[in-house]
């Protein structure tokens, strides 16, 4: 049995119509329940929804033996997996936001304000700069306007709440979408299902490129 | 006297049967201190799998550390004479930091290094011996090995050097085609030797699917000539099916330079054996020769056990105050031909057993 980790809500969907094109359909997914895993025992396929930021926590430790997850997450926390495919879905830019007139001064330390403390740090300290983080789990845009930062690092899709709050873009750290990631030891012991998917799924995104 | 072993803990099992199958290679144990000094891992950091030591200072000021590695300790008081090599084993704890916790935990670890003159067989025998422990610590288990030298080699026809190595590296870990080909890209590549590269990465299988396409691809023949003659012994050592050539495994390339390897059992979702010929550290530590060896993550057995023990004991026999002593040691000796016994009054809450007995007046009786 193949276990599939899928984040919960609008993009893990698309991630499992993918799957279902490529031939791993699981059609009690589609039941109206409460259920948190669906299997297809023909195929030797078990699907399950969690939280997007947790699919790389369930294949790390070998709950999951593959999974969609966003570049973010897998750069925030560096988890022991293999990066199989680019699905080329979920696309978006960790970018640093400010307000439009923010003069960064250099002699002072930057207050940055984020989900993503370490890709903050790491930036950062590629560049050099001194920062102190703060680390916040939402409304990341308030913390420049109410003077809690001088800077926000977070993921910018369309830039509409940005804009929307006298934001802007500064700078693009990296650009972010979707991949399909795999345990190690799971990769050794279910190598021809996993490769299949790959396959599949490879298949699907060049179609749509 | 007779040792019951399935009282052990699986990863106590293992390290039995772990120091028997060293010691039968003619493998000497090698028994360290707690302690090492610090400046050793200072002077080493990047080797450490975690960063973090813990530290203290001794009595006469110096900065001692609780080792949190093994290998570099045998390395700096090894001695072999020339011609000659030193082959130990070890089983001792470990500190490091846990990644998930970020504090610092205690590790059991065995493993074994082959310091000296070092030669062919040694390497093929330290390989049989690592697919050799993946057995004893189950029946389904992979051997995946790699050769930093072919990696090199192809990461120099690229003339890929400081970061973009290291990126390069890193997608070769991961199996990162799509961030592989951006980072050839942005480096400015020739095409042909990036196409090798991909394909190099997307190698993993059998010696005999392998080995044909290094060649085709133009791989260092004296190292694939190496990987040849290693397959060719673990397979005569009945491990050809557990072999796998796969290029991900990289160990860090400042320290290891021919072969590398991680060993992978069903239901442990991460290696839990890892080693490689590591040359370069020696060079690091002036110390002439080669080595070989690799580490057993006993830790990480513990999952292992959980379909093994689903309860606390196998009898649980109940007796009521006044009972005569004499009586009920001669009850609890007769119920132990049957497994472990545990004699109380009340059974202890959420405490599991086999069966429930009473002893009664008439004799021990199961308890309705």
């Amino acid at each position: 049995m193949l276990n599939i980790a899928l984040p919960k809500g609008r993009l893990g969907e698309k991630v499992y119509a993918r799957f279902e094109a490529a031939g791993f359909a699981c059609p009690a997914i589609h039941e109206e329940n409460r259920k948190l895993f669906f299997e297809n025992e023909a195929l030797g396929l078990r699907y399950f929804w969690v939280k997007p930021s947790d699919v790389a926590i369930y294949v790390e430790r070998g709950a999951a033996d593959i999974g969609a997850v966003g570049k973010d997450i897998l750069l925030e926390y560096e988890p022991e997996i293999y990066e199989l495919l680019d699905l080329n879905m979920g696309k978006c830019r960790m970018c640093v936001a400010a307000k439009k007139d923010f003069y960064d001064d250099r002699r002072k330390t930057l207050r940055v304000a984020t989900k993503f403390s370490h890709i903050a740090q790491g930036y950062y300290n590629s560049l050099g700069r001194d920062i102190d983080i703060i680390p916040l789990n939402g409304s990341i845009e308030l913390a420049p306007i109410l003077g809690l930062s001088d800077v926000i690092v977070d993921i910018v899709e369309t830039g509409t709440t940005l804009r929307e709050n006298d934001l802007a873009v500064k700078e693009e750290i990296v650009p972010i979408s979707t991949r399909l990631i795999a345990n190690k030891s799971s990769f050794e012991f279910k190598k021809a299902q996993i490769e299949a998917v790959v396959r599949g799924l490879a298949q699907q995104v060049e179609a749509r490129t | 006297m007779e040792l019951d072993t399935g009282i052990l803990k699986r990863e106590e099992q293992v390290v039995f049967a772990l120091r028997s199958l060293y010691h039968r290679y003619g493998y000497g144990q090698y028994k360290m201190s707690k302690f090492e000094e610090y400046d050793l891992y200072g002077k080493n950091k990047d080797f450490l799998i975690s960063g973090g030591v813990i530290t203290f200072t001794d009595t006469n000021g110096r900065l001692m550390a609780l080792k949190p590695d093994v290998t570099l300790s045998i390395v700096k008081s090894s001695r072999p004479a020339p011609g000659q090599v030193q082959k130990v084993y070890y089983n001792e704890n470990v500190y490091r930091i846990s990644k998930s916790s970020g504090s610092f935990k205690e590790i059991m670890q065995a493993g074994l290094e082959c310091i000296g003159d070092v030669d062919d067989y040694c390497l093929a025998e330290v390989l049989v011996l690592a697919g050799e422990s993946l057995r004893l610590i189950s029946d389904e288990f992979r051997l995946s090995l790699s050769h930093a030298g072919i990696v090199e080699n192809m990461l120099d026809a690229l003339a890929l050097d400081g970061e973009a190595r290291r990126q390069a590296l890193r997608c070769l870990g991961e199996k990162n085609l799509h961030e592989l080909e951006a980072v050839c890209a942005a480096a400015g590549c020739e095409e042909a030797a990036v196409a090798r590269l991909k394909a190099l990465s997307q190698l993993s299988g059998s010696a005999d699917e392998v080995l044909p396409r290094l060649t085709a691809l133009g791989c260092d023949p004296t190292a694939v000539n190496q990987l040849r003659q290693l397959s060719a012994v673990l397979a005569e050592s009945g491990l050809a099916h557990q072999l796998c050539i796969d290029f991900s495994v990289l160990g860090d390339m400042r320290y290891y330079n021919g072969i590398t390897f991680k060993g992978y059992v069903r239901g442990v979702p991460e290696s839990v054996i890892s080693g490689g010929q590591y040359d370069k550290l020696l060079r690091r530590m002036g110390k002439p020769g080669r080595a070989v060896g690799f580490a057993v993550y006993l830790d990480l057995l513990e999952r292992l056990d959980e379909a093994q023990r689903g309860y606390d004991a196998d009898t649980v026999l109940l007796y009521e105050t006044g009972a005569d002593p004499a009586v009920l040691s001669a009850a609890v000796r007769s119920l132990q031909k049957d497994g472990s016994v545990l004699a109380v009054k009340a059974v202890p809450e959420d405490f599991r057993y086999r069966r429930l007995m009473k002893l009664t007046e008439s004799g021990v009786a199961e308890d309705a």
